[in-house]
């Protein structure tokens, strides 16, 4: 199970490619891509995003679903899904869920 | 302080301008990122996890008030609040949009300050002693020579595209406390039979994933021919250099594979070419870039301060800041105070907005308007009177950056690690924290008495852990952070780089096994004089080894 993920060129936001081609701000909003064909399909999806210069660093990475939220495998992607854990005031932990 | 000249306001201005439409450009999608990387980079903007990274230079860790009060005022206005100063003496600002450099990059030109060659294939920031200009050990003041190096590496066009990043620092005083020997290039003021003023030179100095300590390739370089012979090192590094494999493109590499002797023997063929070129350094420039830096008056006053003593009577906390934060001053009546960016529990090297302009404010007050950054990422005023100590650490409790922990066991070296940083491979920062709660109590601390931790979270080896009494490595195994330890590194005079003591500890064990080489040292050290580095030097890995994982 993969998600696709970029930063946004202007602001170096994390986001993940949702529904519809759409980047969203939270992993739980991502789109899962399952089999290789998928993933691929969704990488070139990010790429195009990354050709429009909407986004940068485009690459996929594991996750799985816990009671029904995506959370990223390991740990660096996880701290990239919620922000610094010496810091629960920044990142995207600390602001209130939008897409 | 250096003061820019128009060839130097000049170059700043423009390369701000070249940045700001290097910015349009990739917008307006006429530049790929690809293209922009490498732009955008020798500009210092990274892209960490989170975020863009702007990396800004502080020309040999020195700033004035007015310097500080802008970095706080970008850390507000375009960041979160905060800045992470390093162990390069630069300042990390960790949220910064990229839309926002090109403004950012302009009101750091406003104090003339840049993020230019912090990061990229060229020679970065000069680093020096924190005390430098103010130590009562000091030769002389290193800091116009990192001018001088400064002004001939800045955008140098044959060493813009080198094989690898090239560091060089430079020390005044005999006891090192710029870590020279972990540098590309190593330089240590000395002075000769006849009184004249040189450098011992050391070349191949390098953390990372080879760690070395540079080798020494002079015993004395004159002043005239520093920038010659820099310029002999690097030509040969340059043509020499392998650029073939990333990992082994520093020129400590080189100094390993081609033998310390032919390399020096290339480097003196070289130096011998151009010695009496353009580069020949006169001693005329030398005055002139000194006068920069001349020492503010200070007037002679007596060794020890009345007011200090009685204060130290009847206040444990200032009686312990004073006895770990001060280094002895050239004057008598004044001294250099370490202002702590290691609260107990907190981030190694973070300065909050307020803080910075605490600072700024006491640098006027007490200090002269200087101020240092350590490579021990500490802020330094060095010039501070005696009688002023009360008020100025009651102004520090007020900021909260009055620990008196310098140099000891909470003043600890941490890089960004996984909280922050791409390549990282854990986290270093929560661990710091967490060997700073334990230890935290004054007079354990006190006990232990001098140690230097250092720790990283990869193998980059950002927070110098080759080089701590204890070095942490923070690494992955199965998907968990898991730390190495290495015992008996040291960044002074008397470098050497740490040997690993065994198998690694997750993430709960660290700090435990932490604790159980420091009780190891309290229990072996054959007194209290005995720091934990010098004991490890008498015994070995040993007994250390032994209670870490019990009888072999
Ligand atoms: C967060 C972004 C950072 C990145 C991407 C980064 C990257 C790297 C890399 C790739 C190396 C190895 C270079 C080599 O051996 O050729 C390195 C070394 C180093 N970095 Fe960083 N670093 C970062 C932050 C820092 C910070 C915050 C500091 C200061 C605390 C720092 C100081 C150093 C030092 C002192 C070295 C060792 C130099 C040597 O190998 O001689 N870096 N860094
Ligand atoms: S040591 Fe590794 S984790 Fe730490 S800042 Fe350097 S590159 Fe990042």
């Amino acid at each position: 199970m993969k998600v696709i993920t970029a930063n946004r060129l202007l602001s170096g936001e994390v986001v993940w490619l949702g529904d519809g081609g759409r980047w969203v701000e939270r992993v739980t909003l991502a789109r899962i891509f399952e089999g290789k064909e998928a993933v691929a399909e969704g990488l070139a999806q990010g790429m195009a995003s990354k050709d429009r210069q909407e986004v940068v660093d485009v690459y996929e990475l594991d996750v799985t679903v816990e009671g029904g939220v995506i959370v990223p495998v390991r740990l660096r992607e996880k701290i990239r899904a919620a922000g610094p854990t010496i810091h629960p005031d920044l990142g995207k932990q600390a602001q209130a869920v939008t897409a | 302080m250096y003061r820019y000249d128009e060839f130097d306001a000049s170059f700043v201005s423009q390369r701000t301008e070249q940045f700001k439409d290097q910015v349009r450009r990739r917008l307006a999608g006429e530049l790929a990122e690809d293209e922009f990387k490498p732009l955008r980079l020798m500009n210092g903007l990274y892209l960490q996890l989170h975020a863009y990274m702007l990396r800004v230079a502080i020309p040999y860790g020195t700033l004035n008030a007015r310097q500080m009060r802008k970095l706080a005022y970008i850390a507000r206005t375009y960041d979160k609040g905060y800045g992470h100063f390093t162990t390069r003496q630069n300042i990390q600002y960790h949220w910064p949009r990229l839309e926002d450099t090109p403004k950012i990059l302009e009101e750091l030109a406003e104090v003339e300050m840049h993020a230019i060659q912090t990061s990229g294939n060229c020679i970065r920031n000069v680093t020096a002693d924190h005390f430098a200009g103010a130590a009562a050990d000091e030769i002389a003041d290193p800091r116009p020579y990192a001018e001088i190096l400064r002004q001939w590496s800045s955008l140098h066009p044959e060493f813009s595209f080198l094989p690898r990043k090239f560091k060089i620092a430079i020390t005044g005083a005999p006891h090192d406390r710029a870590a020279v020997q972990t540098h590309d290039i190593g330089l240590q003021l000395t002075r000769n039979d006849a009184g004249e003023t040189g450098f011992v030179v050391f070349v191949g100095g390098g953390l990372g994933r080879t760690p070395m300590l540079a080798r020494k390739v002079r015993d004395f370089l004159p002043e005239e021919d520093l920038l010659a012979y820099s310029e002999a090192i690097l030509r040969v590094y340059n043509r020499y250099g392998r650029r073939d494999n990333k990992f082994k493109a520093r020129i400590k590499i080189l100094v390993h594979e081609t033998g310390l002797e032919e390399l020096k023997a290339d480097i003196e063929q070289e130096f011998e070419k151009i010695r009496f070129g353009v580069l020949r350094l006169p001693e005329e420039e030398v005055h002139r870039i000194e006068a920069y830096f001349a020492p503010p008056p200070l007037e002679v006053g007596a060794a020890t301060s009345a007011a200090v003593d009685r204060r130290r009577e009847s206040d444990a906390a200032f009686a312990q800041f004073v006895a770990h934060n001060l280094n002895a001053h050239r004057v008598p009546g004044y001294t250099s105070v370490t202002l702590s960016l290691k609260p107990i529990g907190g981030v190694p090297g973070d300065a909050s907005a307020e803080q910075m302009e605490a600072i700024a404010d006491l640098a006027e007050k007490y200090g002269h308007d200087e101020i240092r950054i350590s490579h021990e990422q500490n802020v330094i005023l060095p010039h501070v009177k005696l009688d002023d100590l009360p008020a100025l650490f009651d102004a520090l409790v007020a900021a909260d950056i009055a620990e008196g922990n310098a140099g000891l066991v909470t003043d600890i070296i941490a890089c960004p690690g996984m909280d922050y940083c791409a390549l990282a491979t854990a986290r270093s920062i929560p661990v710091a924290q967490r060997i700073s709660e334990r230890f935290g109590a004054a007079e354990r601390q006190a006990e232990i008495g001098e140690m230097k931790i250092k720790i990283s979270g990869c193998i980059n080896a950002c927070g110098h852990h080759h080089v701590g009494h204890i070095g942490i490595l923070g690494l992955e195994k199965k998907g968990e952070e898991f730390y190495q330890l290495t015992l008996g590194g040291s960044a002074n005079e008397n470098a050497s780089i740490g040997e690993i003591v065994g198998r690694g500890f997750s993430s709960d064990e660290v700090v435990d096994a932490v604790e159980t080489l420091i009780d190891t040292y309290l229990g072996l050290r054959s007194g209290k004089e005995e720091t934990f580095l010098e004991a490890y030097r008498r015994v070995g890995e040993d007994p250390f080894k032994e209670a870490l994982y019990g009888a072999a």
